[in-house]
């Protein structure tokens, strides 16, 4: 699979309204609504990050979606900033559909 | 939307307070679109207010039900939920405004977005409500094959 | 993450372009992380004093917890406008509120690279 966009947020109405389709979604949450979110848009993947476990209903949800998740300890600032750095770009849709890849 | 034949029709019951399912039906809705071969951008857009709006019946009433109508250009999302309704819908479709409880907030929601997301992401939408009774919503989505 | 040479907000603002809506006395102030957080409890728990605090949250209480937490400014991201109580708030307390047009993630990957020492994206 292969990456180009991120989006890092912890409220869902927000990745909704922004997010790109295909993107990887960085995120401290990790109930299931993460999953269903991710689903909605056709994210790739999601990182958890600050260490934390995506609960067992979220695993067992993202397995059923075949959404893939990944969990690293550094915060979401750093996973960004180490993502950014390997050339990983931020990414705004606005509402009218149109792409804005920017940074 | 009257006069078009519809392609499918279906509606789904929405449990209040059952956080753990909330987004099944906006992820079966956007299943059954993406079935029936409707174009990407208007899947995202009608799944989105669909989740939105499924988040609402999940965080603020007992039950609801969401139709979905699939007519030859249009996707008509409908929600009629049985719950505290809104007082002052002017204030409450303003961003930031909410009156989510901590459980709504954990979960990612509750940030006063959800009713703009709604009104952004829809081609046409409807909103009314009966303090102490409930809310209806009403999303098109126009789409060409 | 290195913590060599702290970098001031005035920098940063002026190389992601930021608009300054709040706390433009104190532009001068080191920046010597950041912390990206939507979830009050969260960044009240795990930013450290000195922070960039990246957010799309614009409820008036992120200045409470800028301000009970030391925190360098707020930017808040994805060209989200803040409440107009935040920003009463924001001037009544001293902190600095930065508005970015850009994405949570663009903007913590351009701040990481530059408190890191990296070479400065051209913006």
């Amino acid at each position: 699979m292969e990456v180009k966009t991120a989006f890092g947020a912890d409220l869902m109405s927000d990745v909704l309204a922004f997010a790109q389709s295909g993107s990887l979604l960085l995120t401290g949450l990790t109930n299931p609504q993460v999953i269903r979110t991710a689903d909605v848009l056709d994210i790739s993947a999601i990182i958890i990050v600050r260490g934390k476990r995506p609960s067992p209903d979220t695993v067992q949800l993202a397995g059923d979606l075949g959404i893939p998740i990944l969990v690293t300890r550094f915060i979401l600032f750093e996973t960004a900033g180490r993502l950014y750095q390997s050339g990983i770009r931020g990414c705004l849709v606005k509402v009218d559909g149109s792409v804005h890849s920017h940074g | 939307m009257a006069d078009e034949p519809l392609i499918y029709e279906n509606q789904f019951n929405v449990q209040g307070g059952n956080f753990s399912d909330a987004g099944k039906v906006a992820s079966h809705i956007k299943a059954i679109l993406k079935g029936f071969g409707i174009p990407s951008e208007a899947v995202r857009k009608t799944a989105l207010v669909a989740y939105e709006s499924e988040i609402n019946i999940v965080s603020y009433a007992r039950k609801g039900v969401i139709h979905l109508r699939l007519a030859p250009d249009q996707i008509v999302i409908e929600t009629i939920d049985e719950g505290s309704g809104i007082a002052d819908i002017e204030l409450a479709m303003q961003e930031g405004y909410s009156t989510a409880t901590d459980k709504i907030r954990e979960m990612g929601f509750g940030a006063g977005m959800g009713l703009a997301n709604i009104r952004n992401f829809s081609d046409i939408f409807h909103i009314s409500s009966e303090p102490g009774k409930g809310t209806s919503l009403k999303m098109i989505i126009k789409w060409r094959p | 993450m290195t913590e060599t040479s702290p970098i001031d907000l005035s920098t940063l603002v002026r190389l992601l372009r930021l608009q300054v809506r709040s706390g433009a006395d104190r532009l001068d102030r080191p920046v010597r992380g950041g912390y990206v957080g939507d979830l009050l409890s969260d960044v009240m728990g795990n930013s450290r004093e000195g922070d960039l605090w990246i957010t799309r949250q614009v409820h008036p209480n992120i200045v409470a917890v800028a301000s009970l937490k030391d925190l360098a400014a707020i930017v808040l991201v994805n060209g989200s406008e803040p409440a107009p109580e935040t920003l009463n708030k924001a001037a009544a307390e001293g902190i600095p509120v930065l508005l970015a047009e850009e994405s949570a993630f663009a903007v913590a990957g351009k701040v990481y690279a530059l408190i890191a020492g990296a070479v400065p994206t051209a913006t």
